[in-house]
């Protein structure tokens, strides 16, 4: 008897095929791993199990009942839990109080009570929790931590966790599988849903792979490889692009002094910051999601003024210029949030023209011709799966990317800034992204890769700088660049060389360390 | 000197009493994630409903009592539309002011005519609690309903804190999808709370009608609502804070008409801006560090 089995789960989301006819059988005391790109349907039918949605057919038995979940509420009476990638948590109330939240408690709530109710159960799980902090002041790897306490505390037996290391940095992850390990151990039934290779074979007893909604099949761990599972998730072998050979140096083309700036909340985003970028080479920016990197990103493409250091481009000194000047000294930038760097309600031609519309203006008229032959030609030069007339928000992730790709490179940049260029994009999409962010490499410009993908990161990067709390603790060159180091510099647990090595104590320490 | 601070600390106490009972309806509300634009005509129809049923039963109890239950549909109309149906809370709050404001004049022709005499009740009588106090003994001279506002505020600051549906309150204001997530039904808090802050709001209009006045007029509220809307950004959603806007506004109210009946050589109309300038000005200053509930004004839809 399973503790949870799905049969035949079929969703639909208006014309998307989100599940179809998917089956799905979780044991007693195994962690199973729901393997899948992004978009394969993983979420969306833990989400189905959990009641945040309903599925168009199909059923779900819980130890052999057939269950009828409907809501998140139901769920958790069926003993289910769900750790989502947005964490539910509410950051103004108190650890205890997002525990006791829904739980039945009584109506009086006495912070201490509660507080002790939670600790006891905290040490019998053994996860490390402060019942009385504040969640806004808590780490990722915290937060995540409360989650699964919340789900435990529910008496769940099924625990769901949503991609749950891509918020970590690699230390984190080990915590997180010890815990895991306990809890299996323990007869916890645990569903882990992940698109890592390494990941999955490092803890998972099961592996089921989705691709495009659909079950490709369930596979033991035992029998199975990382590549026999990548073939399974993608339909065919995949390779990966890389970063191959080392090149000389070339001249400094971005060079970041001391660069200091507030954020939105006038708090400080990033602290004294140094960095230089040459000519053919890839500077990759690794760190933990929310060190500064937003802001990085945005102060060196104009959009965030800074408040202190300054920035040059070449020549040219751009500290606090506005982006249309960063433009015009040839910097390319691929913003973070791909909505908001394009215009979703105007066509893919009109995107493509929005950067620089002086070569199709005449005496302050739109040439439309030469804007939709522009585009044609960026269209077929970039593959992008449109038409020039088509409203830009009707696009895949993938083909918004290559459009901002299209329109950033077409300028013949020197320098690129590039934020989360593959986030969310297929096996496809992303290898063709980073095949041309190599290519830019290789003809002489200088590329800014910021990421929150160690493993992009480290395939790219000629040189590797680490940002946490808004400041670079570190930079490595990619051949000295371990994932432990890595993830050290990217917990805060150590500092690494500084930037232009102006400091002597510090290297001193990492060469001694 | 001391007799006239007594007595403007009188009136502050009377002139804050709606405010309290308003601001923390509206609390209710916002700290659920709701802004109820609605308070400025659930304040007007409560003291309607308030005056009215006083009127034709002959008892003030029931007055009060109907205008709370009035205040809680009006609350309920609230949530079929923001929280049901998902409308823009802007557009909803101020379509439920305009429809309760027309409904009440309305309903008051019908009931009463065009009578060239206003009707008129004989209101709650004031109650002196330290009435043998030497000097300070009119301070405690107030209404009931003035006392119970002051005991409103651990009430509420006690319900948000302490209690569990406070937390599901504050938590459907702050993020409803967690809230979902844990098993509670963000509709069922949201309308609760929206019950709640409507049956205050009202019971600070039937205040107006059922125990200073005596009678229902068109100007009754006065903006009233409005001003708590701006209390509760001033109060930062703290109840104890929303005691002391309240006050502030209430003395500076009570201070101004004072200064105009001192006959100084100032329009009058300044003094009647006085409060509403210091409204602006502590809004200025305390609203800088305003935070407002994170899912204020985002209606929640489970996918």
């Amino acid at each position: 008897m399973y503790a949870v089995e799905l049969k035949g789960i079929t969703k639909r989301f208006g014309p998307v095929l989100a599940n179809n006819n998917v089956d799905f059988s979780l044991k007693k005391g195994e962690i199973h791993a729901l393997l899948g790109e992004n978009g394969a349907g993983k979420t969306t039918l833990m989400r189905i199990l959990y009641g945040l949605y309903s599925a168009d057919e199909g059923q779900i038995f819980v130890a052999g009942q057939e269950a009828h979940i409907e809501s998140p509420r139901d769920a958790i009476q069926a003993g289910i839990g769900m750790v989502t990638q947005h964490f539910t948590l509410v950051p103004t109330l108190t650890v205890a109080e997002n525990l006791v939240l829904g739980y039945p408690t009584g109506f009086n709530l006495q912070p201490r009570q509660i507080e002790k109710q939670v600790a006891d159960a905290a040490g019998r799980f053994g996860i490390e929790v402060r019942p009385s902090a504040l969640v806004r002041h808590l780490s990722v790897g915290e937060r995540q931590r409360v989650e699964i306490l919340k789900s435990l505390f529910r008496n769940a037996r099924v625990l769901i966790l949503d991609e749950p290391t891509a918020v970590l940095v690699p230390q984190e992850v080990d915590v997180l599988f010890e815990t895991l390990n306990r809890l299996r151990s323990d007869g916890m039934s645990i569903v882990f849903i992940s698109h890592k290779l390494n990941e999955v074979m490092a803890i998972c007893d099961r592996i089921t792979v989705l691709r495009a909604g659909s079950l490709v099949g369930t596979v033991a761990r035992a029998e199975t490889s990382p590549h026999g599972l990548a073939s399974m998730m993608v339909g065919h072998e995949t390779f990966g692009v890389s970063r191959e050979g080392q090149q000389a140096q070339g001249k400094i083309l971005l060079e970041v002094e001391d660069l200091s700036a507030l954020d939105k909340k006038g708090l400080p985003a990033l602290k004294n910051i140094s960095l230089r970028v040459h000519s053919g080479e890839i500077l990759g920016i690794a760190g933990v999601s929310g060190n500064g990197q937003t802001e990085l990103g945005q102060a060196l493409s104009g959009m965030l003024r800074p408040a202190g250091g300054r920035i040059r481009v070449g020549e040219h000194d751009l500290t606090g210029a506005s982006p249309d000047r960063y433009t015009a000294a040839r910097v390319g930038r691929i913003p973070e949030d791909r909505h908001g760097g394009l215009i979703g309600e105007l066509s893919v031609a009109e995107n493509l023209a929005l950067e620089s519309l002086d070569p199709f203006t005449h005496s302050g008229m739109l040439d439309r011709k030469a804007i939709l032959g522009n585009a044609r030609r960026l269209i077929a030069e970039y593959q992008i799966k449109a038409s020039p007339t088509d409203r830009t928000r009707t696009l895949s992730g993938g083909n918004m990317q290559k459009v901002l790709f299209a329109r950033a490179l077409s300028r013949n940049p020197q320098v690129i800034i590039a934020s989360q260029p593959t986030r969310g994009l297929d096996v496809g999409a992303t290898d063709y992204i980073r095949t041309k962010l190599l290519e830019q490499r290789d003809h002489g410009a200088g590329v800014l890769l910021i990421s929150e993908d160690l493993d992009e990161v480290l395939a790219l990067s000629d040189r590797i700088a680490v940002m946490y709390e808004g400041e670079v603790v570190g930079i490595l060159p990619a051949e000295q660049a371990t994932r432990s180091e890595l993830g050290l510099l990217m917990s805060g647990a150590k500092r690494g060389t500084a930037a232009s090595g102006s400091l002597p104590g510090k290297e001193a320490a990492s060469h001694a360390a | 000197m001391l007799i006239f601070l007594v007595g403007l600390l009188a009136a502050t106490l009377r002139v804050a009493t709606p405010l309290i009972y308003g601001t923390m309806g509206e609390l209710f509300c916002e700290r659920a994630g709701i802004l109820n634009l609605g308070i400025e005509g659930t304040m007007f129809f409560g003291s309607f409903v308030g005056f009215a049923v006083a009127y034709a039963t002959g008892s003030l109890w029931l007055g009060l009592l109907a205008a709370i239950a009035a205040g809680v549909l009006a609350g309920l109309l609230m949530g079929l539309l923001t929280v049901s149906l998902g409308v823009n809370q802007h557009v909803s709050g101020l379509g439920l002011t305009l429809l309760l404001t027309g409904l009440s004049l309305f309903a008051f022709r019908l009931v009463f005519g065009t009578n060239r005499v206003q009707p008129s009740i004989p209101p709650f009588p004031q109650i002196a609690v330290f009435g043998s106090l030497p000097v300070l003994g009119p301070i405690f001279n107030q209404y009931l309903l003035t006392y119970a506002a002051i005991g409103l505020v651990p009430v509420v600051w006690w319900l948000i804190y302490r209690t569990s549906f406070g937390l599901k309150i504050r938590s459907a204001g702050e993020n409803p999808e967690a809230t979902d997530a844990a098993g509670v039904s963000v509709f069922r808090v949201r309308y609760l709370a929206l019950g709640i802050g409507g049956g205050l709001m009202a019971a600070g209009g039937a205040f107006l009608s059922l125990a200073q006045l005596g009678s229902f007029i068109f100007g009754i509220i006065n903006g009233r609502g409005w001003v708590c809307i701006a209390l509760i950004i001033f109060a930062n959603w703290i109840p104890l804070r929303v005691l002391l806007g309240a006050l502030l506004f209430g003395g500076v109210q009570a201070l101004q008409l004072r200064l105009q009946a001192s006959g100084a050589k100032v329009p009058y109309e300044l003094f009647l801006a006085l409060p509403y300038l210091v409204t602006i000005a502590a809004l200025a200053l305390a609203g800088r560090n305003a935070s407002a509930p994170a899912a204020l004004l985002k209606p929640y839809r489970r996918e």
